[in-house]
Protein backbone atom coordinates (compact mmCIF):
# COMPACT_ATOMS: atom_id res chain seq x y z
CA UNK A 1 0.00 0.00 0.00
CA UNK A 2 1.93 3.37 -1.41
CA UNK A 3 0.13 6.41 0.10
CA UNK A 4 1.78 10.24 -0.33
CA UNK A 5 1.33 13.51 1.38
CA UNK A 6 2.60 16.72 -0.15
CA UNK A 7 2.57 20.10 1.86
CA UNK A 8 3.04 23.32 0.14
CA UNK A 9 4.15 25.59 2.27
CA UNK A 10 5.36 29.39 1.81
CA UNK A 11 8.40 29.04 0.65
CA UNK A 12 9.38 25.33 0.52
CA UNK A 13 7.19 22.38 -0.76
CA UNK A 14 7.54 18.92 0.36
CA UNK A 15 6.22 15.39 -0.70
CA UNK A 16 6.36 12.03 1.25
CA UNK A 17 6.16 8.35 0.16
CA UNK A 18 4.94 5.95 2.24
CA UNK A 19 4.76 2.00 1.85
CA UNK A 20 3.64 -0.04 4.32
CA UNK A 21 4.02 2.19 7.35
CA UNK A 22 7.67 3.18 6.29
CA UNK A 23 8.73 6.41 4.54
CA UNK A 24 10.44 5.38 0.79
CA UNK A 25 10.78 8.66 -0.18
CA UNK A 26 10.77 12.42 0.78
CA UNK A 27 11.32 15.78 -1.26
CA UNK A 28 11.66 19.29 -0.43
CA UNK A 29 12.03 21.87 -3.25
CA UNK A 30 11.70 25.85 -2.89
CA UNK A 31 8.16 26.72 -3.70
CA UNK A 32 7.27 28.69 -6.90
CA UNK A 33 4.82 31.52 -7.42
CA UNK A 34 2.46 28.62 -8.58
CA UNK A 35 1.11 26.27 -5.91
CA UNK A 36 -0.20 23.82 -8.76
CA UNK A 37 3.28 24.13 -10.15
CA UNK A 38 5.49 23.25 -6.90
CA UNK A 39 3.36 20.72 -5.92
CA UNK A 40 3.43 19.01 -9.12
CA UNK A 41 7.54 19.47 -9.46
CA UNK A 42 8.33 17.96 -5.79
CA UNK A 43 5.88 15.12 -6.16
CA UNK A 44 7.30 13.88 -9.65
CA UNK A 45 10.61 14.43 -7.80
CA UNK A 46 9.34 12.10 -5.01
CA UNK A 47 8.17 9.38 -7.24
CA UNK A 48 10.80 9.13 -8.79
CA UNK A 49 13.09 8.64 -6.44
CA UNK A 50 10.78 5.94 -4.83
CA UNK A 51 10.99 4.33 -7.77
CA UNK A 52 7.40 4.22 -8.79
CA UNK A 53 4.85 6.14 -10.90
CA UNK A 54 2.08 8.70 -10.11
CA UNK A 55 -0.66 5.50 -10.44
CA UNK A 56 1.38 3.36 -7.76
CA UNK A 57 -0.23 6.47 -5.33
CA UNK A 58 -3.25 4.76 -3.49
CA UNK A 59 -4.09 7.76 -1.71
CA UNK A 60 -2.50 11.34 -1.53
CA UNK A 61 -3.48 14.32 1.31
CA UNK A 62 -2.55 17.59 0.52
CA UNK A 63 -1.52 20.17 3.40
CA UNK A 64 0.08 23.50 3.80
CA UNK A 65 -0.96 27.09 2.60
CA UNK A 66 -1.29 26.38 -1.00
CA UNK A 67 -3.32 22.80 -0.31
CA UNK A 68 -6.61 24.06 -2.31
CA UNK A 69 -3.86 24.36 -5.56
CA UNK A 70 -2.67 20.51 -5.27
CA UNK A 71 -4.00 18.92 -8.29
CA UNK A 72 -3.81 15.39 -7.45
CA UNK A 73 -4.32 15.12 -4.08
CA UNK A 74 -7.70 12.78 -3.27
CA UNK A 75 -8.36 15.09 -0.03
CA UNK A 76 -6.67 18.02 2.72
CA UNK A 77 -5.85 17.96 5.91
CA UNK A 78 -5.32 21.61 7.95
CA UNK A 79 -1.39 22.37 9.04
CA UNK A 80 -2.03 21.99 12.44
CA UNK A 81 -3.43 17.85 12.18
CA UNK A 82 -0.76 17.23 9.86
CA UNK A 83 2.19 18.75 12.21
CA UNK A 84 0.53 16.79 15.10
CA UNK A 85 0.49 13.50 13.44
CA UNK A 86 3.83 13.76 11.94
CA UNK A 87 5.39 14.49 15.17
CA UNK A 88 3.52 11.86 16.93
CA UNK A 89 4.79 9.04 14.69
CA UNK A 90 8.36 10.29 14.50
CA UNK A 91 8.38 10.97 18.94
CA UNK A 92 5.94 8.83 19.91
CA UNK A 93 5.87 9.94 23.92
CA UNK A 94 5.49 13.82 22.10
CA UNK A 95 2.90 16.03 23.99
CA UNK A 96 3.82 19.67 22.65
CA UNK A 97 5.20 20.58 18.70
CA UNK A 98 7.21 23.61 18.02
CA UNK A 99 6.78 24.32 14.32
CA UNK A 100 8.60 27.31 12.68
CA UNK A 101 8.00 27.46 8.84
CA UNK A 102 9.29 30.12 6.53
CA UNK A 103 6.55 32.45 6.92
CA UNK A 104 4.44 31.11 10.24
CA UNK A 105 5.16 29.52 13.87
CA UNK A 106 2.61 27.54 15.37
CA UNK A 107 2.88 25.55 18.72
CA UNK A 108 0.42 22.38 19.08
CA UNK A 109 -0.27 20.10 22.24
CA UNK A 110 -1.52 16.66 22.02
CA UNK A 111 -2.76 14.41 24.09
CA UNK A 112 -1.20 10.78 25.09
CA UNK A 113 -2.79 9.02 21.83
CA UNK A 114 -1.82 11.90 19.66
CA UNK A 115 -4.79 14.08 19.17
CA UNK A 116 -4.66 17.68 18.90
CA UNK A 117 -5.76 19.38 22.43
CA UNK A 118 -4.91 22.98 21.78
CA UNK A 119 -3.04 25.35 19.63
CA UNK A 120 -1.53 28.40 18.88
CA UNK A 121 -0.78 30.21 15.28
CA UNK A 122 1.38 33.27 14.41
CA UNK A 123 1.12 34.35 10.32
CA UNK A 124 0.14 37.95 12.02
CA UNK A 125 3.78 38.80 12.84
CA UNK A 126 7.47 38.35 10.79
CA UNK A 127 8.89 37.89 14.38
CA UNK A 128 9.11 34.64 15.37
CA UNK A 129 8.88 32.73 12.11
CA UNK A 130 11.98 32.05 9.56
CA UNK A 131 11.47 35.02 8.04
CA UNK A 132 13.21 37.23 10.66
CA UNK A 133 16.54 34.74 9.92
CA UNK A 134 16.14 35.07 6.50
CA UNK A 135 15.80 39.09 6.30
CA UNK A 136 18.72 39.47 8.76
CA UNK A 137 21.12 36.95 7.27
CA UNK A 138 20.17 38.72 3.86
CA UNK A 139 21.47 42.18 5.50
CA UNK A 140 24.15 40.16 6.80
CA UNK A 141 24.96 38.73 3.35
CA UNK A 142 25.14 34.91 5.12
CA UNK A 143 23.41 32.12 3.37
CA UNK A 144 20.25 30.82 5.99
CA UNK A 145 21.69 27.85 5.91
CA UNK A 146 25.22 29.13 7.55
CA UNK A 147 23.52 30.81 10.23
CA UNK A 148 23.71 28.16 12.36
CA UNK A 149 26.96 26.94 12.27
CA UNK A 150 28.25 30.88 12.47
CA UNK A 151 26.43 31.10 16.10
CA UNK A 152 28.47 28.05 17.15
CA UNK A 153 31.41 30.70 17.29
CA UNK A 154 29.69 33.32 19.43
CA UNK A 155 31.66 34.14 22.30
CA UNK A 156 30.35 37.73 23.64
CA UNK A 157 26.86 37.97 24.83
CA UNK A 158 24.52 40.36 22.75
CA UNK A 159 20.82 40.82 23.32
CA UNK A 160 18.68 43.04 20.57
CA UNK A 161 16.80 45.13 22.85
CA UNK A 162 13.79 44.74 19.26
CA UNK A 163 11.55 42.20 19.01
CA UNK A 164 9.78 43.83 15.48
CA UNK A 165 11.99 42.59 12.62
CA UNK A 166 11.82 45.89 11.04
CA UNK A 167 13.79 47.47 14.12
CA UNK A 168 15.91 44.52 14.80
CA UNK A 169 17.59 45.04 11.55
CA UNK A 170 18.54 48.39 12.07
CA UNK A 171 19.84 47.54 15.25
CA UNK A 172 21.72 45.07 14.02
CA UNK A 173 23.34 47.24 11.52
CA UNK A 174 24.49 49.66 14.06
CA UNK A 175 25.78 46.57 15.91
CA UNK A 176 28.11 45.74 12.72
CA UNK A 177 29.02 49.14 12.53
CA UNK A 178 30.05 49.29 16.34
CA UNK A 179 32.35 46.21 15.00
CA UNK A 180 30.59 43.45 16.63
CA UNK A 181 31.35 39.61 15.49
CA UNK A 182 29.34 38.66 13.06
CA UNK A 183 28.93 35.35 15.33
CA UNK A 184 27.98 36.91 18.47
CA UNK A 185 25.24 39.12 16.44
CA UNK A 186 23.87 35.64 14.70
CA UNK A 187 23.74 33.95 18.43
CA UNK A 188 21.70 37.13 19.45
CA UNK A 189 19.16 36.73 16.33
CA UNK A 190 18.66 33.23 17.07
CA UNK A 191 17.52 33.90 20.80
CA UNK A 192 15.37 36.65 19.38
CA UNK A 193 13.36 34.59 16.84
CA UNK A 194 13.28 32.00 19.25
CA UNK A 195 12.17 34.00 22.62
CA UNK A 196 9.13 35.29 20.07
CA UNK A 197 8.67 31.41 19.19
CA UNK A 198 8.74 30.50 23.07
CA UNK A 199 5.98 33.03 23.83
CA UNK A 200 3.54 32.32 21.61
CA UNK A 201 4.09 28.22 22.58
CA UNK A 202 3.71 29.16 26.40
CA UNK A 203 0.13 30.47 25.37
CA UNK A 204 -0.10 26.18 24.94
CA UNK A 205 1.24 25.49 28.28
CA UNK A 206 4.59 23.50 27.17
CA UNK A 207 4.58 20.01 28.23
CA UNK A 208 7.64 17.81 28.19
CA UNK A 209 8.45 15.74 25.44
CA UNK A 210 8.75 18.26 23.10
CA UNK A 211 10.01 18.42 19.21
CA UNK A 212 10.63 21.37 17.46
CA UNK A 213 9.79 20.73 13.40
CA UNK A 214 9.86 22.99 10.53
CA UNK A 215 12.60 24.21 8.15
CA UNK A 216 14.02 26.56 10.97
CA UNK A 217 14.56 23.54 13.18
CA UNK A 218 17.69 22.46 10.74
CA UNK A 219 19.17 25.53 12.20
CA UNK A 220 21.47 23.94 14.95
CA UNK A 221 21.81 27.44 16.75
CA UNK A 222 17.63 27.72 16.60
CA UNK A 223 17.35 24.58 17.86
CA UNK A 224 19.49 25.26 20.90
CA UNK A 225 17.82 28.83 21.60
CA UNK A 226 14.76 27.66 21.43
CA UNK A 227 15.64 25.00 24.11
CA UNK A 228 16.78 28.22 26.09
CA UNK A 229 14.04 30.18 25.69
CA UNK A 230 11.23 27.20 26.55
CA UNK A 231 13.59 25.46 29.38
CA UNK A 232 12.92 21.98 28.20
CA UNK A 233 14.92 19.80 26.26
CA UNK A 234 13.79 18.99 22.52
CA UNK A 235 13.74 16.17 20.67
CA UNK A 236 15.54 16.06 17.25
CA UNK A 237 13.27 14.68 14.33
CA UNK A 238 15.41 13.09 11.40
CA UNK A 239 14.03 15.36 8.78
CA UNK A 240 11.96 17.93 10.83
CA UNK A 241 11.27 19.83 7.40
CA UNK A 242 9.24 17.14 6.49
CA UNK A 243 7.12 16.51 9.34
CA UNK A 244 3.92 18.36 7.75
CA UNK A 245 4.12 16.41 4.54
CA UNK A 246 4.65 13.08 6.21
CA UNK A 247 1.47 13.48 8.83
CA UNK A 248 -0.43 14.23 5.11
CA UNK A 249 1.25 10.69 4.28
CA UNK A 250 -0.04 8.99 7.56
CA UNK A 251 -3.61 10.57 6.99
CA UNK A 252 -3.83 9.10 3.51
CA UNK A 253 -2.98 5.37 4.70
CA UNK A 254 -5.75 5.80 7.61
CA UNK A 255 -7.96 6.04 4.90
CA UNK A 256 -7.01 3.56 2.60
CA UNK A 257 -7.32 1.62 5.59
CA UNK A 258 -10.83 2.70 6.46
CA UNK B 1 13.83 86.75 27.62
CA UNK B 2 14.18 83.45 25.33
CA UNK B 3 13.31 80.11 26.13
CA UNK B 4 14.25 76.55 23.84
CA UNK B 5 13.06 73.45 23.02
CA UNK B 6 15.01 70.67 21.14
CA UNK B 7 13.02 67.33 20.42
CA UNK B 8 15.81 64.82 18.87
CA UNK B 9 13.45 62.05 17.10
CA UNK B 10 15.07 58.77 15.54
CA UNK B 11 14.83 59.94 12.00
CA UNK B 12 14.70 64.17 12.43
CA UNK B 13 15.29 66.67 15.08
CA UNK B 14 13.48 69.79 15.64
CA UNK B 15 14.39 72.77 17.34
CA UNK B 16 12.22 75.87 18.26
CA UNK B 17 13.03 79.36 20.23
CA UNK B 18 10.15 81.16 21.69
CA UNK B 19 9.90 84.75 22.79
CA UNK B 20 6.88 86.41 25.11
CA UNK B 21 4.67 83.31 24.10
CA UNK B 22 5.55 83.64 20.51
CA UNK B 23 7.76 81.14 18.23
CA UNK B 24 10.46 83.22 16.61
CA UNK B 25 12.12 80.39 14.92
CA UNK B 26 12.23 77.06 14.46
CA UNK B 27 14.04 74.20 12.32
CA UNK B 28 13.75 70.43 11.37
CA UNK B 29 16.77 68.63 10.41
CA UNK B 30 17.31 64.60 9.34
CA UNK B 31 18.51 63.36 12.30
CA UNK B 32 22.47 62.08 12.52
CA UNK B 33 23.75 58.65 14.00
CA UNK B 34 24.46 60.04 17.29
CA UNK B 35 21.69 62.06 19.73
CA UNK B 36 24.19 64.89 20.48
CA UNK B 37 25.30 65.60 17.25
CA UNK B 38 21.93 65.79 16.11
CA UNK B 39 20.81 67.89 19.10
CA UNK B 40 24.16 70.39 18.42
CA UNK B 41 23.64 70.93 14.70
CA UNK B 42 19.64 71.66 14.93
CA UNK B 43 20.16 73.83 18.08
CA UNK B 44 23.10 75.60 16.49
CA UNK B 45 20.89 76.62 13.00
CA UNK B 46 18.23 77.02 14.97
CA UNK B 47 20.09 80.11 16.57
CA UNK B 48 22.28 81.11 14.12
CA UNK B 49 18.62 82.01 11.96
CA UNK B 50 17.44 83.69 15.29
CA UNK B 51 20.88 85.84 15.40
CA UNK B 52 21.38 84.12 19.03
CA UNK B 53 23.58 82.29 20.95
CA UNK B 54 23.26 79.94 23.55
CA UNK B 55 24.09 82.88 26.28
CA UNK B 56 20.77 84.76 25.29
CA UNK B 57 18.34 81.41 25.77
CA UNK B 58 17.75 81.83 29.88
CA UNK B 59 16.31 77.97 29.52
CA UNK B 60 15.77 74.73 27.59
CA UNK B 61 14.41 71.38 27.39
CA UNK B 62 14.64 68.62 25.98
CA UNK B 63 12.83 65.62 24.66
CA UNK B 64 12.53 63.11 22.30
CA UNK B 65 14.53 59.63 21.89
CA UNK B 66 18.05 60.98 22.51
CA UNK B 67 16.92 63.76 25.29
CA UNK B 68 19.21 61.98 27.62
CA UNK B 69 21.81 63.09 25.63
CA UNK B 70 21.95 66.33 24.83
CA UNK B 71 24.51 68.67 26.31
CA UNK B 72 23.02 71.83 26.19
CA UNK B 73 19.63 71.67 27.89
CA UNK B 74 18.89 72.32 31.34
CA UNK B 75 16.35 69.88 31.94
CA UNK B 76 14.53 66.92 29.56
CA UNK B 77 10.71 66.55 29.69
CA UNK B 78 9.02 62.87 28.04
CA UNK B 79 7.94 63.55 24.62
CA UNK B 80 4.34 62.35 25.98
CA UNK B 81 4.03 65.44 28.23
CA UNK B 82 5.36 67.55 25.17
CA UNK B 83 3.32 66.76 22.73
CA UNK B 84 0.46 67.24 24.76
CA UNK B 85 1.61 70.58 25.62
CA UNK B 86 2.50 71.71 22.43
CA UNK B 87 -0.72 70.38 20.86
CA UNK B 88 -2.82 72.04 23.21
CA UNK B 89 -0.95 75.36 22.47
CA UNK B 90 -1.36 74.65 18.54
CA UNK B 91 -4.72 73.85 19.00
CA UNK B 92 -6.66 74.93 22.36
CA UNK B 93 -9.86 73.48 22.24
CA UNK B 94 -7.97 69.49 21.63
CA UNK B 95 -8.61 66.69 23.94
CA UNK B 96 -6.75 63.82 22.26
CA UNK B 97 -3.83 64.04 20.23
CA UNK B 98 -1.96 61.13 18.29
CA UNK B 99 1.21 61.52 17.34
CA UNK B 100 3.16 59.21 14.85
CA UNK B 101 6.74 59.71 14.96
CA UNK B 102 9.59 58.02 12.85
CA UNK B 103 9.80 55.33 14.65
CA UNK B 104 6.95 55.04 17.00
CA UNK B 105 3.64 56.62 17.49
CA UNK B 106 1.30 57.77 20.70
CA UNK B 107 -2.08 58.73 21.35
CA UNK B 108 -2.74 60.68 24.32
CA UNK B 109 -5.90 62.36 26.29
CA UNK B 110 -5.55 65.86 27.79
CA UNK B 111 -8.67 67.18 29.96
CA UNK B 112 -9.93 70.63 29.37
CA UNK B 113 -6.93 72.64 31.13
CA UNK B 114 -4.67 70.23 29.57
CA UNK B 115 -3.25 67.80 31.96
CA UNK B 116 -2.35 63.75 30.69
CA UNK B 117 -5.67 62.08 31.78
CA UNK B 118 -4.27 58.69 29.57
CA UNK B 119 -1.65 57.88 27.23
CA UNK B 120 -0.75 54.88 25.43
CA UNK B 121 2.35 54.39 23.02
CA UNK B 122 3.75 51.76 21.13
CA UNK B 123 7.27 51.38 19.78
CA UNK B 124 7.77 47.70 19.83
CA UNK B 125 6.41 46.92 16.56
CA UNK B 126 7.08 49.29 13.25
CA UNK B 127 3.37 48.60 12.25
CA UNK B 128 1.60 52.32 12.43
CA UNK B 129 4.72 54.30 12.67
CA UNK B 130 6.36 56.35 10.21
CA UNK B 131 9.09 53.29 9.51
CA UNK B 132 5.66 51.78 8.03
CA UNK B 133 5.42 54.52 5.31
CA UNK B 134 8.93 54.61 4.87
CA UNK B 135 9.42 51.12 3.85
CA UNK B 136 6.45 51.11 1.57
CA UNK B 137 7.74 54.75 -0.25
CA UNK B 138 10.87 53.05 -0.42
CA UNK B 139 9.79 49.87 -2.26
CA UNK B 140 7.21 52.03 -4.59
CA UNK B 141 10.07 54.32 -5.37
CA UNK B 142 7.79 57.12 -4.10
CA UNK B 143 8.84 59.88 -2.06
CA UNK B 144 6.43 60.58 1.49
CA UNK B 145 4.89 63.45 0.16
CA UNK B 146 4.10 61.62 -3.26
CA UNK B 147 2.69 58.41 -0.92
CA UNK B 148 0.31 60.49 0.80
CA UNK B 149 -1.29 62.37 -2.37
CA UNK B 150 -1.96 59.28 -4.37
CA UNK B 151 -5.07 58.28 -2.10
CA UNK B 152 -6.82 60.85 -3.42
CA UNK B 153 -7.05 59.37 -7.22
CA UNK B 154 -7.11 55.94 -6.04
CA UNK B 155 -10.40 54.28 -7.49
CA UNK B 156 -9.81 50.74 -5.65
CA UNK B 157 -7.71 50.63 -2.85
CA UNK B 158 -5.41 47.41 -1.95
CA UNK B 159 -6.37 46.09 1.49
CA UNK B 160 -3.19 43.38 3.19
CA UNK B 161 -3.95 40.26 5.21
CA UNK B 162 -1.93 41.64 8.37
CA UNK B 163 -0.41 45.02 9.43
CA UNK B 164 3.15 43.20 9.95
CA UNK B 165 5.46 45.75 7.89
CA UNK B 166 7.30 42.78 6.52
CA UNK B 167 3.98 40.87 5.32
CA UNK B 168 2.74 44.06 3.75
CA UNK B 169 6.18 45.24 2.12
CA UNK B 170 6.01 41.38 0.04
CA UNK B 171 2.26 42.33 -0.88
CA UNK B 172 2.95 45.03 -2.18
CA UNK B 173 5.60 43.89 -4.32
CA UNK B 174 3.32 41.33 -5.15
CA UNK B 175 1.15 44.45 -6.20
CA UNK B 176 3.62 45.72 -8.25
CA UNK B 177 4.28 42.90 -10.28
CA UNK B 178 0.99 42.37 -10.97
CA UNK B 179 0.83 45.99 -12.76
CA UNK B 180 -1.76 47.14 -10.14
CA UNK B 181 -2.25 50.74 -10.08
CA UNK B 182 0.10 52.67 -7.78
CA UNK B 183 -2.81 54.94 -6.47
CA UNK B 184 -4.58 51.74 -5.53
CA UNK B 185 -1.20 50.09 -3.54
CA UNK B 186 -0.78 54.03 -2.03
CA UNK B 187 -4.03 54.16 -0.59
CA UNK B 188 -4.21 50.55 0.89
CA UNK B 189 -0.94 51.42 2.35
CA UNK B 190 -2.43 54.81 3.94
CA UNK B 191 -5.61 52.91 4.91
CA UNK B 192 -3.57 50.54 6.70
CA UNK B 193 -1.50 52.70 8.29
CA UNK B 194 -4.61 54.70 9.23
CA UNK B 195 -6.31 51.27 10.77
CA UNK B 196 -3.41 50.06 12.74
CA UNK B 197 -3.58 54.20 14.40
CA UNK B 198 -7.29 54.02 14.95
CA UNK B 199 -7.00 50.63 17.13
CA UNK B 200 -4.06 52.48 19.26
CA UNK B 201 -6.56 55.79 19.54
CA UNK B 202 -9.58 54.01 20.57
CA UNK B 203 -7.63 52.63 23.44
CA UNK B 204 -7.41 56.06 24.85
CA UNK B 205 -11.03 56.51 24.39
CA UNK B 206 -11.85 59.61 21.32
CA UNK B 207 -12.93 62.62 22.76
CA UNK B 208 -13.12 65.90 20.46
CA UNK B 209 -11.27 67.80 19.28
CA UNK B 210 -8.88 65.27 17.70
CA UNK B 211 -5.50 66.51 16.14
CA UNK B 212 -2.35 64.82 14.87
CA UNK B 213 1.32 65.93 15.42
CA UNK B 214 4.43 64.49 14.30
CA UNK B 215 5.35 64.29 10.22
CA UNK B 216 2.84 61.97 9.16
CA UNK B 217 0.30 64.22 9.87
CA UNK B 218 0.80 66.20 6.79
CA UNK B 219 0.50 62.86 5.03
CA UNK B 220 -3.29 64.09 3.40
CA UNK B 221 -3.88 59.94 2.50
CA UNK B 222 -3.01 58.99 6.12
CA UNK B 223 -5.19 61.72 7.98
CA UNK B 224 -8.24 61.73 5.72
CA UNK B 225 -8.53 57.45 5.80
CA UNK B 226 -7.96 57.99 9.79
CA UNK B 227 -10.99 60.24 10.12
CA UNK B 228 -12.61 57.34 8.08
CA UNK B 229 -11.79 55.03 11.19
CA UNK B 230 -12.54 57.00 13.69
CA UNK B 231 -15.26 58.69 12.02
CA UNK B 232 -14.73 61.81 13.66
CA UNK B 233 -13.25 64.86 12.15
CA UNK B 234 -9.65 65.62 12.87
CA UNK B 235 -8.59 69.28 13.41
CA UNK B 236 -5.84 70.12 11.26
CA UNK B 237 -3.02 72.31 12.53
CA UNK B 238 -2.55 75.07 10.60
CA UNK B 239 -0.55 77.72 12.99
CA UNK B 240 2.90 75.85 12.47
CA UNK B 241 4.17 72.60 10.94
CA UNK B 242 2.70 69.76 13.19
CA UNK B 243 5.98 67.91 13.18
CA UNK B 244 7.56 70.99 15.61
CA UNK B 245 4.62 69.83 18.21
CA UNK B 246 6.84 68.01 20.59
CA UNK B 247 9.77 70.74 20.08
CA UNK B 248 6.80 73.72 20.59
CA UNK B 249 5.70 72.02 24.03
CA UNK B 250 9.35 71.66 25.34
CA UNK B 251 9.76 75.54 24.73
CA UNK B 252 7.11 75.97 26.76
CA UNK B 253 7.81 74.12 29.35
CA UNK B 254 11.41 76.05 29.32
CA UNK B 255 9.69 79.04 29.41
CA UNK B 256 7.82 78.25 32.05
CA UNK B 257 10.85 77.50 34.03
CA UNK B 258 12.09 80.80 33.27
CA UNK B 259 9.54 82.89 34.65
CA UNK B 260 9.51 81.09 37.81
CA UNK B 261 6.07 78.84 36.79
CA UNK B 262 3.76 80.89 35.69
CA UNK B 263 1.80 80.03 32.46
Amino acid sequence: MITAGCDVGSLTAKAVIMKDGKIIASEVILASAQPEKSATDVMKRAVKKAGIKMEDIGYCVGTGYGRKHIPFMNSEESEIACHAKGAVWQVPSVRTVVDIGGQDAKAIRVDERGNVERYVYNDKCASGTGRFLEIIADALDIKLEDLGALSGKAKEKLTLSNQCVVFAETEIISLVNDGKEIADIVNALHQAVANRAASLARGILVEPDAVMTGGVAKNSGMFAALERALGVKLYKVEDPQINGALGAALFAADKLNG
Amino acid sequence: MYAAGCDVGSLTSKAVIMKDGKIIESVIIKSKARPWESADEVMNIVLSRAGLTMKDIKYCVGTGYGRDKISFINEAVSEIACHGKGARWLVPSVRTVIDIGGQDCKALRLDDKGNMVKFITNDKCASGTGRFLEVMAKVMHLNLDELGEMSARSRQPITFASACTVWAQADVIQHLNDKVPIEDIAAGVNNAMASRMSTLANNIGLEKDVCMTGGVAKNSGVVNALEKHLGIRIKRIRREDPQLAGAIGAALFAAQKATGGAQ
